[in-house]
């Protein structure tokens, strides 16, 4: 599979400590990634680096330019705005030769085409996250960054998020998340990419992550998978 | 500047958006325009004043046996003060007690015998009785500035009188004349006529009797050339310091001018400051910065674009208030174009510090309170006027003030509405400098703006 991202030995360091040590991944075409890790761990580091939103100290970044499309963790619009004028916006502001056209486009996609009118300011929070991942499609990423994006939603909403988000990695689209929901890196992760202290630990599909823990703490591996998760943290110190 | 254009529509779309900011934009300078409007042109009204008068009728002040021409003294002062007539001194006290006077004044029935006791050997004390509440310390100091000059003005026109008639009397003793007395008058022959006829009867008199003569009719026109330098003398004893104003300095405009300048810039700096720093702050809030500066706009445009959207709304809100003003006080419409450089000028550095504030507290609420903490003290430094505090106090005033906008904007714009005023150059250099100088510093606090 050929690679939509890739990033080698990223080293990040906020003064004397080290957000990333070295961390290397990529990420194919159409695949669904799921960054995941304790607090701290550095996911959010990784992706706003991988974003071009902070630089990394040591190490690189290769995508193709332009493509990587960011959605960060709090919904970056304008509740005052309408869902609309939030998306004509930023269409504008990308140089769009058409925003009207881009704009309902989006719309089309995350089904919010007869609220385009509302207030995004009333809207639940759910509609208010697929508003900001329409935004950060609007450039047509090969790649799309999402930071934590089913935080606070409840969970009629985050089916219908993952339901949208699936359909784009269906289409093509490079999705990489975070989360804290492991059962939702479980799900909707083609891969995951643990991250601790900085480090990359494991790199694969939850499958073989169970397989890795199977040998190690064999109670754990056939329950659940954050129980699993867990176990694999555990065994290597965190 | 395709961005710029875009973040500018969108701000304005949200400001328009919020009920609340569109309708204080709007009715708070024409608020302002007519509060200083009617202040500037009703002028001050006149403090209420209770007065009993206990003085019998038709006394009237003697001066050396002469009475004085009847001076109606009620209506002198309630010419100066409104005047409530009070019965007696109970209700006199009632009434400033309550708060409905804010003094009274009681001219007691022995006042005139004691003003008629100061030309005999055994001269009273005239005094008034003055009942005031002081309730707090601005009205007190209003209460004894009124009093204060009340009784100087009474003093000076008693005085004026005196002279008035020491003077007739000087000039009965050198011209002569007739001096009334119980209805009766008395010629006087004057120290003119006496040495005119000594001199006449002179040769007449004894070689042996001349010379004394002769001394007595030179004593008498000394006497009578001498006097007459005094006739004068005595008329500046009223008032014996003229004042001679030379204004050495400090083309201070009229009162109306600056007031109207003053709520102009005020309005102007609350306005354009919180506006940028609030909505660059807001920027933040919303996640919406690291969004924009991924490559859709730069920090520099994303500055501009927020110090030209102050300066759009300040512009417009503060030509509103002075055309405002134009309907209480004569603005010349000629100066417009200087109107609009002035606020224009002012706009962009007080959009920059606006800018510099925002980025520092990054938060709305504590950028609304830090430009309130930051422009209301400000504002008021800038009106201390020198030699109202001391020296090296009104120094550190002025490079305090110096390094915020709004005392060059205050400059600028009096300039701009002021003919008679001082140049509008200084102050736009002012300006300027400072305009640069906090971009430099929005630029340097914006590199943190997204990261903390």
């Amino acid at each position: 599979m050929p690679a939509a991202i890739q990033a080698r030995g990223i080293v990040r360091r906020f003064g004397d400590r080290e957000a990333l040590r070295g961390v290397s991944f990529s990420a194919g075409v159409g695949e669904l990634v799921a960054v995941i890790g304790p607090n701290g761990a550095g996911k959010t580091t990784l992706l706003s680096i991988l974003a071009g939103i902070a630089k990394a100290d040591e190490g690189e970044v290769a995508s193709a330019e332009g493509a990587v499309g960011w959605v960060p963790q709090q919904a970056a619009l304008y509740r005052r705005l309408t869902v609309e004028e939030n998306l004509l916006l930023f269409a504008r502001l990308e140089g769009h030769e058409d925003p009207r056209a881009s704009a309902a486009e989006m719309l089309e996609l995350t089904g919010l085409g007869e609220r385009r009118g509302e207030i995004v300011a009333r809207l639940s929070g759910g509609n208010q996250q697929r508003i900001n991942i329409a935004i950060g499609l609007l450039s047509r990423p090969a790649v799309l960054l999402l930071d934590e994006p089913s935080v606070g939603l409840d969970p009629r909403q985050r089916a219908r998020l993952w339901e949208f988000v699936s359909g784009l990695a269906g289409r093509g689209t490079t999705v990489i998340f975070s989360t804290h929901d492991i059962q939702e890196a479980e799900r909707y992760g083609g891969r995951v990419l643990v991250l601790a202290d900085g480090e990359s630990l494991f790199d694969g599909s939850a499958e073989e992550l169970r397989e890795a823990v199977r040998g190690e703490a064999p109670e754990a591996a056939d329950r659940d998978f954050e129980t699993a998760f867990v176990a694999y943290l555990q065994h290597r110190g965190h | 500047m395709r961005g710029v254009r875009w973040l500018l529509l969108k701000d304005l779309q949200i400001l328009r958006r919020s009920p609340l900011q569109a309708v204080l934009l709007v009715a708070y300078p024409i608020l302002i325009a007519v509060l200083v409007g009617f202040a500037i042109s009703r002028g001050p009204e006149d403090p209420r004043v209770a007065f009993l008068n206990e003085v019998p009728p038709n006394t009237r002040i003697d001066v050396g046996g002469a009475e004085l021409p009847k001076s109606n003294v009620e209506e002198q002062i309630c010419e100066r003060v409104e005047c409530v007539l009070v019965a007696d001194h109970d209700e006199a006290r009632e009434k400033v007690e309550s708060g409905d006077v804010l003094a009274a004044l009681i001219l007691p029935a022995n006042l005139v015998n004691r003003i008629n006791s100061l030309s005999t050997l055994t001269p009273g004390v005239p005094e008034v009785e003055v009942l005031v509440n002081e309730e707090n310390a601005v009205k007190a100091e209003l209460v004894d500035d009124r009093i204060t000059t009340l009784l100087a003005e009474a003093n000076l026109r008693i005085a004026r009188r005196i002279g008035k008639e020491g003077g007739r009397y000087l000039g009965l003793i050198v011209n002569g004349g007739q001096f009334k007395v119980l209805g009766e008058a008395i010629p006087i022959l004057g120290l003119a006529t006496s040495a005119r006829i000594l001199e006449q009867v002179t040769p007449a008199l004894p070689p042996r009797l001349r010379p004394a003569l002769e001394e007595v009719t030179e004593f008498a026109s000394q006497a009578r050339d001498n006097l007459d330098v005094a006739k004068p003398l005595i008329d500046r004893l009223a008032q014996p310091i003229a004042v001679d104003k030379v204004v050495v300095g400090g083309d201070s405009p009229p009162l109306e001018i600056f007031a109207i300048a003053v709520a102009a810039t005020l309005t102007l700096a609350f306005v354009v400051v919180l506006l940028v720093a609030g909505s660059l702050a807001l920027e933040r809030e919303e996640n919406a910065f690291s969004r924009l500066t991924r490559g859709l706009v730069s920090d520099g445009g994303l500055l501009g674009e927020k110090v030209l959207l102050g300066v759009v709304v300040g512009m417009a809100v503060t030509l509103l208030m002075l055309f405002g003003m134009k309907i209480f006080t004569p603005l010349d419409l000629g100066r417009v174009p200087l109107w609009l450089v002035a606020i224009l000028f002012s706009a962009a550095a007080l959009g920059a510090a606006g800018a510099a504030l925002g980025a520092a507290a990054r938060e709305v609420r504590a950028v609304s309170l830090l430009a309130f903490m930051v422009t209301l003290p400000v504002a008021f430094l800038s009106l201390v006027p020198s030699g109202a505090v001391g020296p090296a106090v009104f120094d550190a005033i002025r490079i305090f003030t110096a390094l915020f906008p709004f005392k060059p904007a205050l400059e600028a714009i009096t300039a701009a509405l002021d003919e008679a005023g001082q140049g509008i150059g200084g102050p736009l250099i002012h300006l300027t400098v400072l305009f640069l100088a906090y971009v430099a510093i929005a630029r340097l606090a914006l590199r943190r703006f997204a990261t903390v």
